[in-house]
């Protein structure tokens, strides 16, 4: 199969839902000629022209707002905020107006959007740059979130998002954009809510999500050489969360870590710790675990940042510490 | 008839002392003496070449991401040098003109971009707050600091910075709102300089001036050439004095240029063409400076060397000052998310020197 970057599937998949559906739309900040702060947009506007890639003066809120209006009306939106940093500007509008409206409006309302933002450390941003928010929108009724780690889970899943009803809030990773992987030729879809296995294994289960995906199979493989075969799982999706694959998993192993790169506190890792405690808690041999950034702001200076986003050692030593 | 009155947004004149050419105005003299005219051409180069060198040290991996002053000296310096002790400066991200100006080392300056949250901690009696990326949102902190400085009695006035973009902005609105009905001493410093990276001036907003959105809050509002030294200075020192007074806010829209990316992380050939840029190379603030100061024999080559050969040393030296200063330990991480360290995140912080 052809390898192609996480970039390129992205675009290809906006491509062609805007092919496929006039309703669909593109908007946000230097979206068009520039072709998008990571380049995602690149060529979409000689395409298909400024009516369907807008370029918007920098107002979060105004861009988000005006993606519900025309929800509302029937279009397919896809909204982009530069940074997810940058959302906290809109998050009025969309806590209060996006995640609510089909609710508020009897369900009648179609909030038919998705709002694409990437997060994530890893570049020397510094603290306004490189969070990781996931787990403020899957708190949020009424809000899908996706979060995808491969080339080929981003294109099936922008596809599907797209064409899904409800608001959607696809969160990117700076650092994935460059990364290949194998995507078929031909059309294919994902549907929201279901978790992959990157990893077969036996003994411990690792839940890992976006880039910490790449770092848990790598931590994995590494852990071969001690006679260890973690399973890694990528929910892809946080909201809806496939919970049945997590469940089964560590039904099978007997020991969960969590691995992901926003600070630990009320992380998203808090969420499927409950679960598993809550639904699972039987099949466990060991506590659950956690390895994630610290509760600090992300710091500026590359080395420092490197201390307080997870490693493939900080994962190895999680996993040492579960099988004791 | 005072300065606001005569330059009203609506009578669509921008307030000008010193053509490019050099020559005055018909009617205009300089705000200032010719030795302070030299002394701030002389910032204004020392500023440019500081920058100039953040860029390369950028290139070289030595530097975060760094958004350069290049071609908006002028509106710098000339606003800035309005100031009182005591005053306040509220920058965007793009204000090592104003930072400089108000007493900040340029060592420090560097400590920042070099990825050292230090180098933001303004000393004593120097009001300079840190960057705020998100566009515009530091035009609030601006009105809260004049706020409070008005409703404890003292005399001190905020000035704040950013761009033609962050007039986009709900906060910007909000702020200019705040302001106009507390009548708080901030001052409005809007960098027109055409492009919020690659967005040009005209589509941020179909308003003819920046300045004329001041008339919506209820402010003045003055459109100044932001490449003359002399209206930048004068329309800044009028609205200070006047916030100083208990007059209120106002909006000064600098018309400028970005000579430069946006950041260093941008590529500008990608949005705007040479052709583009070239009628603004005249337009450079350095450009009629050199033709005053030159008519009084107090420019030519031989003093610009000079003068660089000057600024180069002390810019040597500070590269040099800021990369000796040792690395933060891990600690510091951690020391400042609050006031005293909670006790989780004493636990987390030795969990990870574990790991180290």
């Amino acid at each position: 199969m052809r390898e192609i970057t996480y970039r390129e599937a992205l675009r290809e998949g906006l491509r062609e839902e805007m092919k496929r559906d006039e309703t669909v739309f593109l908007l946000g900040e230097d979206i068009a000629e520039f072709g998008g702060t990571y380049k995602v947009t690149q060529g979409l506007l000689e395409e298909f022209g400024p009516a369907r890639v807008r370029n918007t003066p920098i107002s979060e809120a105004a861009i988000v707002g005006a993606a519900l209006g025309a929800a509302l009306l029937g279009m397919r939106p896809v909204a982009e905020i530069m940074y997810i940093d940058f959302s906290t500007i809109a998050i009025d509008q969309i806590a209060n107006q996006i995640a609510k409206v089909r609710y508020m409006f009897g369900g009648k309302a179609r909030a038919s959007l998705v709002i694409r933002t990437q997060g994530g450390a890893g570049r020397s941003s510094a603290a306004q740059h490189a969070q990781s928010l996931e787990a403020w929108y899957s708190h949020i009724p009424g809000l899908k979130v996706v979060m995808p780690s491969t080339p080929y889970d981003v294109k099936g899943l922008i596809k599907s998002s797209i064409r899904d009803d409800n608001p959607i809030l696809f969160i990117e990773h700076k650092l994935l954009y460059n990364e290949k992987g194998p995507v078929p030729e031909e059309e294919y879809l994902i549907p929201i809510g279901k978790a992959d296995i990157k990893r077969e294994g036996k003994d411990v289960t690792i839940v890992a999500t976006s880039r910490m995906v790449l770092r848990a199979l790598k931590a994995a493989q590494a852990l071969t050489e001690d006679g260890v075969e973690a399973e890694v799982v990528d929910p892809r999706t946080l909201v809806p969360l496939d919970e049945e694959t997590i469940l089964q998993s560590i039904k099978k192993t007997g020991r969960l870590l969590i691995v992901h790169e926003a600070s630990k506190r009320c992380g998203f890792g808090a969420e499927i710790a409950a679960l598993a405690s809550e639904k699972a808690f039987y099949d466990l041999d060991a506590p659950i675990k956690r390895v994630a950034a610290a509760n600090t702001p992300v710091p500026f200076a590359p080395k420092m940042e490197s201390f307080v986003i997870p490693d493939e050692r900080a994962i190895i030593k999680g996993v040492r510490e579960l099988l004791g | 008839m005072s300065l606001f009155e005569e330059y009203h947004p609506l009578t669509g004149k921008m307030f000008q002392i010193l053509k490019a050419d050099g020559t005055l105005v018909s009617g205009q003299k300089p705000p200032i003496s010719d030795q302070e005219i030299f002394a701030l051409y002389k910032k204004m180069l020392f500023i440019r070449l500081a920058d100039q060198r953040a860029l390369m040290l950028q290139r070289q991996g030595r530097f975060g991401t760094y958004a350069p002053i290049w071609g908006q000296e002028a509106c710098q310096v000339g606003s800035a040098y309005a100031l009182q002790k005591g005053d306040w400066v509220v920058p965007a991200f793009r204000e090592i003109g104003a930072t400089l100006m108000m007493g900040i080392s340029l060592k420090s300056f560097y400590l920042y971009w070099m990825g050292n949250e230090m180098g933001s901690r303004a000393p004593e009696g120097m009001n300079v707050m840190p960057v705020s990326v998100p566009v515009g949102t530091q035009t609030l902190h601006a009105v809260g600091v004049a706020w409070a400085a008005k409703l404890r009695g003292e005399k001190v006035v905020a000035l704040v910075f950013f761009g033609d973009g962050a007039t986009s902005k709900g906060d910007f609105h909000e702020a200019m709102n705040f302001a106009g009905v507390f009548k708080t001493p901030t001052v409005f410093f809007c960098q027109n300089n055409q492009f919020a990276i690659s967005v040009p001036r005209s589509l941020q907003t179909a308003s003819k001036t920046i300045a004329q959105k001041a008339i919506a809050y209820g402010c003045d509002g003055i459109q100044v050439d932001g490449n003359d030294l002399f209206a930048v200075y004068l329309a800044t020192k009028e609205a200070v004095e006047k916030a100083r007074s208990g007059g209120g806010p106002t909006l000064i829209e600098g018309v400028t240029y970005r000579f430069g990316p946006h950041t260093t992380a941008d590529d500008p050939t990608k949005y705007r063409t040479e052709a583009e840029i070239e009628p603004w190379k005249p337009l450079d603030p350095f450009v009629r400076l050199r033709f005053y100061l030159g008519e009084k024999g107090m420019w030519d080559e031989e003093i610009e060397n000079r003068l660089t050969a000057e600024a180069q040393k002390e810019i040597d030296q500070a590269v040099k000052d800021a990369e000796a200063v040792p690395s933060p330990q891990v600690e510091e991480i951690f020391q400042y998310v609050f006031a005293e360290m909670p006790h989780p995140l004493k636990e987390q912080l030795e969990y990870l020197k574990s790991t180290l």
